[in-house]
């Protein structure tokens, strides 16, 4: 118990840190002070404040809160580390449904503004059932592997998908491209207003499914034993993080790896209860992906790096160890 | 408490259980048994639900099973199955916790004191307390298997489905997880259905016994009618032999391996008469049985002594001074059998008796000092002269247990006869004595070679067994009346 109170108090703060430092520095330094003294600020300050930073920081917090939820709920019920939405292809799967909705200019005036998330949401649906029921079609136990290879197979299937679009259209592209490389930059209070009725759909149903997911972890057959209701839940934990899923790419792209680092550390920190990983995931990917998202957009001012480049500078080598401390264990 | 009516099911494309029917009160303990692939593990999780049933029905408390929503299953019913997955790492405790599932309810249900109380009652009572902490992928197979079962008990229901419970575990965590299930059971009305690998453990503890054979029902019933040993031959392709618990109403089978007996022969040099004692040192061991003072009972064993102890012998414990007499002669003491005698071992008789194939060897020595008519036996007060008949009757021969007991009663009668053809005389209360107070009588048998179902007076070994003995005490006795000076 006394464990979780740290892991909660060092997360929170942690978080308060990091979105601090990102709304406080940039090309336009604005003192610290502002924060808790609005009116001794210039108009120029508070502008850039609350119109460009906080709304950045914010969406930052929620995609990597997204992404890293999602991951710690497939990591759970697939019983793998090396799970989260970038390595399973799900994350590809949502950059068709919404690159698909750029490209064909879909909208339509029932959804309005959910358009592209929602479409973002059923890419990352459809793609995670063509990984699942492949990798059940390749070998029935699932092992890692075959999951991962899967996710390769069929991200590397959606990329191509993606680039024909890309190279038949014309004017649109810089959008696209732009989409692409992930990033959170200029995106501002529209984004967030257009993702945040889904983040807390798609978390609720993962949070409802924290002690199934636990159950789980022993095995289908044990869960079912102790009561779990096994094909509903697995739906909705399947449901659940593919819709944060989709939430997360259709604002910001592809930004690999945020779900595979976070809830590895939080589990290395303090165990695999879905109970507090769930929530320490949360804080913690928001955290993570703030802190990228200012190393991104500082470390080579004025120009900026995609987010998605700094996420896999981290994450790859994170995926290496866990592979490598993986296979070493089974032997 | 538990009904399963003509069961039929199995995998989608086969199936393997056929038509299984038995109940099971509460508070009883079933055991189910069978060969590799005979269907046992099919039945349990068709019973609990992972497998399809194609025809019959549960009954789970006079209920179908399916009109049990799957928490009220999980409350009703706990499940312990053969292989455990588990992934990431998790503490002991986190991992008995997981048993309190179906009692919680709800988005923000809490940890309840009773929640804690059955997960700490059931780690202690599986002894797995002490590593609460521990994460589970560090211990032994048979710590996470006691883990396991905590977890079944602290879902605290009253129907417990084990598939091998005793899986991994060594003997002293087996007995400690069955003794507790007993307990619970006994205690708590706790009804308990496992599957056994090992027949004689079930047959301990299980009230009733279910034996499958290709899916099917071949014997149901109380341990005592179905572990027989043609029923298990058949069944298992390996012949057995029942013989009873020695402390408990309980049958147990061992094995027959099917291997070639050697031979095994006694002959006149394997005995010798030391300075104390006669010996008899046996190649291989020889099935015995004895009313000796060291080791007596049925036994296999390779050394044999008549130890002559001095007439004024005392000792408060027979068996410990016996015991390190044995030592003290570099023989093994658990392969021994001894017994004692005031008569000096010089005077001991021992002489070999054969016709056709049959051959025995018989030694005496006799004391008569002590002489006692068994019909008047109750007209002595505590023995107080010295004076022991101790008789061996070695067999080269194969005696089943019908017949070692007929070669004793053989013995003994021949004795008696002697006894009186010598005229030895109870002093007490003047009749013919049958006997001594003290005699000890010894029958061993090679257990290869030529096979005696009976051994009575006129069968082929009684006949050779009753002269042998009967001349042997002859010769015996006259030995000791010449040493008396009663006869010249």
């Amino acid at each position: 118990m006394k464990k979780h109170v740290v892991g909660y108090s060092v997360s929170i703060m942690l978080l308060f840190v990091a979105a601090w430092f990102a709304i406080s520095v940039g090309s336009v330094k604005v003192p610290l002070s502002v924060l808790w003294n609005p009116s001794s600020a210039d108009a120029a300050s508070a502008n850039i404040i609350w119109k460009i930073r906080v709304p950045r920081v914010i969406l930052a917090g929620l995609v990597g809160a997204a992404l890293a939820m999602a991951g710690a709920a497939f990591q759970g019920l697939l019983k793998n580390p090396l799970a989260d939405p970038y390595t399973l292809g799900v994350s590809s799967g949502a950059s068709v449904g919404a690159v698909m909705t750029i490209f064909f200019g879909i909208s339509t005036s029932s959804l309005g503004l959910y358009t592209l998330p929602i479409f973002s949401m059923l890419g990352a649906m459809a793609a995670m059932v063509l990984v699942l029921s492949f990798a059940r079609l390749v070998d029935r136990s699932m092992k890692m592997e075959t999951l991962i290879l899967t996710g390769i197979i069929v991200s590397a299937f959606l990329s191509s998908v993606i680039s024909l679009m890309i190279a038949l259209t014309g004017d649109e592209l810089r959008q696209i491209l732009n989409w692409l490389m992930g990033s959170v930059s200029m995106r501002g209070w529209p984004y967030i207003k257009m993702i945040w009725p889904f983040l807390v759909i798609g978390g609720l149903m993962l949070w409802m499914n924290r002690k199934e997911l636990n159950a789980l972890l022993f095995g289908e057959e044990r869960a079912h034993y102790l009561g779990v209701n096994v094909k509903r839940s697995k739906w909705m934990i399947l449901v659940g993080g593919s819709i944060l899923t989709g939430c997360a790419v259709a604002v910001s792209g592809t930004i690999g790896f945020v779900g595979l680092v976070v809830p590895h550390m939080t589990r290395l920190l303090f165990g695999a209860d879905h109970r507090h990983l769930l929530p320490l995931s949360i804080i913690n990917g928001a955290t993570l992906l703030i802190v990228c998202d200012l190393v991104a957009r500082t470390i080579i001012a004025p120009s900026e790096l995609p987010i998605g480049v700094i996420t896999s500078f981290i994450g790859a080598p994170v995926f290496a160890y866990i592979f490598f401390r993986q296979r070493r264990k089974g032997r | 408490m538990l009904e399963v009516r003509s069961l039929t099911g199995g995998y989608d494309k086969k199936e393997i259980v056929h038509d299984v029917s038995f109940s099971l009160k509460k508070g009883h303990m079933l055991g189910i048994l069978g060969p590799n692939g005979s269907g046992k593990s099919t039945l349990l999780k068709m019973i609990s639900g992972i497998l399809p049933v194609t025809a019959g029905e549960i009954l789970i408390d006079e209920m179908p099973r399916h009109s049990y929503k799957q928490k009220e299953l999980a409350r009703k019913m706990a499940v312990l199955p053969q292989l455990h997955a588990h992934a990431f790492s998790h503490t002991v405790s986190e991992t008995v916790a997981l048993g309190r599932y179906p009692h919680q309810s709800g988005l923000f249900s809490q940890w309840s004191t009773d929640d804690e109380r059955a997960s700490t009652e059931a780690m202690q009572q599986t002894g797995v307390a002490k590593y609460c902490e521990h994460e589970l992928e560090y211990l032994s197979g048979g710590e996470q298997q006691r883990t396991f079962i905590a977890q079944a008990l602290a879902q605290q229901a009253e129907l417990l489905l084990l598939d091998e419970p005793t899986n991994h575990l060594d003997l002293e965590h087996q007995r400690q997880i069955m003794d507790m299930l007993k307990h619970e059971v006994e205690e708590r009305q706790l009804t308990v259905v496992s599957i056994f690998h090992d027949m004689n453990l079930a047959a301990l503890y299980c009230d009733e016994l279910l034996l499958l054979e290709n899916g099917r029902v071949r014997a149901c019933g109380e341990p005592a009618e179905v572990l027989t040993e043609d029923e298990i031959a058949e069944v298992y392709h390996t012949a057995v032999a029942r013989f009873a618990h020695p402390q408990l109403a309980t049958p147990q089978m061992a094995l027959l391996p099917d291997t070639v007996v050697a031979d095994n022969c006694v002959t006149l040099e394997q005995f010798t008469v030391k300075s104390q004692y006669v010996h008899l040192h046996t190649d291989k061991p020889l099935r015995t049985l004895s009313a000796a003072l060291h080791n007596p009972g049925f036994g296999w064993f390779r050394h044999f002594l008549n130890r002559t102890v001095d007439e004024h012998y005392m000792s408060d414990d027979a068996h410990t001074e016996m015991k390190n007499y044995i030592a003290n002669e570099q023989l093994p003491i658990e392969q021994t059998v001894a017994m004692m005698t005031a008569v000096d071992v010089q005077h001991a008789v021992i002489r070999r008796y054969t016709n056709d194939e049959h051959e025995i060897f018989v030694m005496v020595t006799a004391g008569v000092g002590n002489a006692v008519d068994a019909a008047r036996g109750h007209l002595h007060a505590e023995p107080q002269r010295v004076g022991t008949i101790n008789l061996w009757a070695i067999i080269n021969g194969e005696l089943s247990d019908e017949s070692f007991m007929q070669a004793m009663m053989t013995t003994i009668e021949a004795k008696v006869k002697a006894m009186q053809d010598g005229e030895i005389y109870d002093t007490h209360t003047g009749t013919i004595a049958t006997g001594t107070s003290t005699d000890s009588v010894l029958i061993a048998a090679t257990q290869s070679g030529r096979k005696y179902e009976y051994a009575g007076t006129i069968t082929a070994i009684g006949k050779l067994i009753g002269r042998g003995v009967y001349e042997t005490m002859l010769i015996a006795l006259d030995d000791y009346k010449r040493a008396k000076g009663w006869i010249q």
